[in-house]
């Protein structure tokens, strides 16, 4: 636990010490500034749903760039020997980075903050599905992150762990389209997988457990997803 | 404190390492001699955990380190061939960073990360970052991270690669320093320098143990001479006080089994005689030898030279260091 604490550290260091954080957090945050005042201007409702939606979606694209270093570039500067040959177990490794990651993405989140002021300042907007929205970025993000974390667990290279990422987040967004084309029990099932299906009622204001799980769930298979991968390189190579 | 047993491993069909054993002392400085290739790494990979084995143990000071890895890492310092630097670190940064995973209590850690500093000499850049010093001061940063938490083991994979000379003969001086108090495996491609600092050698080839010796032993059975195993019928006394008189052999010894099944033709005929002959390396004495041998009416049955695979390994090492510099960097230290 301590030395989860110690990895996250570093690696919360490392995020605010490379342009990352701060080239992706601008990104996210220009776009999102950007839905935000279009829909506002547009539909002069004090709300956030629709920016929500789209601030998911941006993430979608986000995410990746942001885990793609975590456990890659490790493995290809040598300091995983380091770390694996100390008496770190690999879970506290890629829980320690994964959890970095979810930090710097709470700060962009926090940044976001500033819209909800907005609303409350000229007007008075419901603020339930406002809070239940940020919860669902919250669960929504850290699940994106987690696949990301995975993606990098898998190779030395950076771009590649990129690309992966992005392509599982794409694969289980698009997988959300299914019940249009595959019609009955199949693609409903299909759709149920899809990770911003489960977004939905968190931006209309519902926090339904079903969601929240699926979301924890996602997390948890990719986390331990990547830590077996690291775990069975020592067999291969 | 190491116990290296029967150690395979196979990269897919490839094989990486072959059936090593070996086993180190407390406090001892064994040398790991080598090319490039060879499984060096591979060895030192698998005692530290990095990598798993095929097949065979290794036991850390009594623990497995496949059953304890726990155990064992909490005992081993391990200096890896590239350094596992974070290059946006400071110095001061990254050796804390490291006694906090090492688990070493926070009330020990100035303490001892200041001593560690002294040892490696690190004074002039603790506060820096690694990025922007010299590559010798890296590797001393990545020597330093092996001693913190004062390790029983220490793993070091060519500590001296890529350093200038004056700063080869300071790592290895500390090298030496740190002998008796820490177990140490150390790997090298170049003799002199692990004649110079190990207290025993091995040297492996294409995954395979070839040699393990003193490095005097070494040096003796490979710089100086060539080895030459015979086997004649005759008297063993006579034949070995023939062979001995011959210009340019250095010694004659009888192997041992040989010798006791020699000792029992009481019959009058003569038994065989499996002799070692030492001579020099630039003499070849065979062609002396047979006629020796012919002349008294003593049949040879069998003549070989041995230790080709061992001359072939020297070869190839002395290639990467020539004899001078050794002998320059012997009298600086």
């Amino acid at each position: 636990m301590l030395k989860t604490w110690s990895i996250f550290k570093r690696e919360v260091a490392a995020y605010f010490l490379s342009p990352i954080a701060y080239v992706m957090g601008a990104v996210f945050l220009v776009l999102s500034g950007y839905f935000f005042s279009i829909l506002l201007f547009a539909t002069r409702t004090a709300s956030m749903q629709g920016t929500f939606g789209n601030m998911a979606v941006t993430f979608i694209f986000v995410a990746p760039v942001l885990t793609m270093r975590l456990l890659a570039e490790e493995r290809k500067l040598g300091t995983d020997e380091l770390l694996l040959t100390s008496p770190v177990t690999i879970t506290s490794i890629v829980v320690g980075k994964y959890l970095a990651s979810v930090f710097t993405y709470l700060v962009f989140l926090a940044v976001t903050l500033i819209y909800p002021a907005i609303l409350r300042h000229y007007g008075s907007p419901d603020m339930g599905p406002i809070y239940s929205g940020y919860l669902g970025m919250l669960l929504f993000g850290a699940a994106c992150l987690a696949a990301g974390t995975f993606a990098s667990a898998l190779t030395e290279n950076q771009m590649v762990a990129g690309i992966v990422g992005f392509g599982i987040l794409l694969l289980f967004w698009i997988l959300g389209w299914a019940s249009a084309a595959v019609t009955g029990p199949v693609g409903q099932a299909i759709s149920m997988l899809s990770i911003l299906k489960h977004f939905d009622d968190f931006q209309k204001g519902i926090i339904d457990l079903s969601h929240t799980l699926y979301y924890l769930s996602f997390m948890f298979v990719f986390l331990f997803l990547a830590v077996r991968t690291i775990d069975s390189r020592r067999w291969s190579a | 404190m190491i116990e290296v047993k029967n150690l395979t491993k196979m990269y897919g069909r490839a094989r990486g390492i072959e059936d090593l054993t070996f086993s180190v002392e407390q406090g001892e400085i064994l040398g790991f001699l080598g090319p490039n290739g060879a499984g060096k790494t591979t060895t030192m990979r698998i005692i530290t955990g990095y990598l798993a084995a095929t097949s065979g143990t290794v036991r850390v000071a009594g623990y497995d380190v496949f059953e304890d890895p726990m155990e064992t890492r909490r005992r081993i310092g391990y200096l890896p061939e590239n350094p596992p630097l974070y290059r946006e670190m400071t110095v001061r940064g990254y050796l804390h960073f490291v006694c906090e995973i090492k688990g070493i209590p926070k009330s020990r850690r100035a303490g001892h990360i200041a001593r560690v500093v002294e040892a490696c000499g690190l004074g002039p850049v603790y506060g820096r970052l690694i990025q922007n010093i010299s590559r010798g001061f890296k590797q001393r940063v990545g020597l330093a991270q092996a001693l913190l938490g004062d390790p029983d083991v220490l793993i070091l994979d060519e500590p001296t690669v890529g350093l200038d000379p004056r700063q080869i003969i300071e790592i290895r001086e500390l090298i030496r320093s740190l002998g008796g108090r820490h177990t140490i495996i150390l790997s090298s491609h170049i003799l002199p320098e692990v004649s110079m600092v190990c207290g025993r050698v091995v040297i492996i080839n294409n995954g395979r143990l070839v040699a393990m010796d003193t490095p005097e032993g070494l040096g003796r059975r490979l710089r100086g001479s060539r080895c030459l195993a015979v086997r004649v019928r005759g008297p063993r006394d006579r034949v070995v006080a023939e062979v001995g008189a011959l210009a340019g052999v250095r010694s004659v010894s009888v192997e041992g089994a040989e010798a006791g099944r020699s000792a029992d033709t009481s019959h009058g005929a003569d038994g065989e005689v499996l002799l070692s002959v030492e001579t020099e390396l630039s003499a070849d004495v065979r062609e002396a030898l047979f006629f020796k041998m012919a002349e008294r009416g003593w049949p040879i049955l069998e003549m070989r030279f041995v230790d080709l695979s061992l001359e072939d390994v020297f070869l190839r090492l002395t290639t990467e260091e020539k004899l001078e510099d050794a002998s320059e960097v012997a009298a600086g230290a």
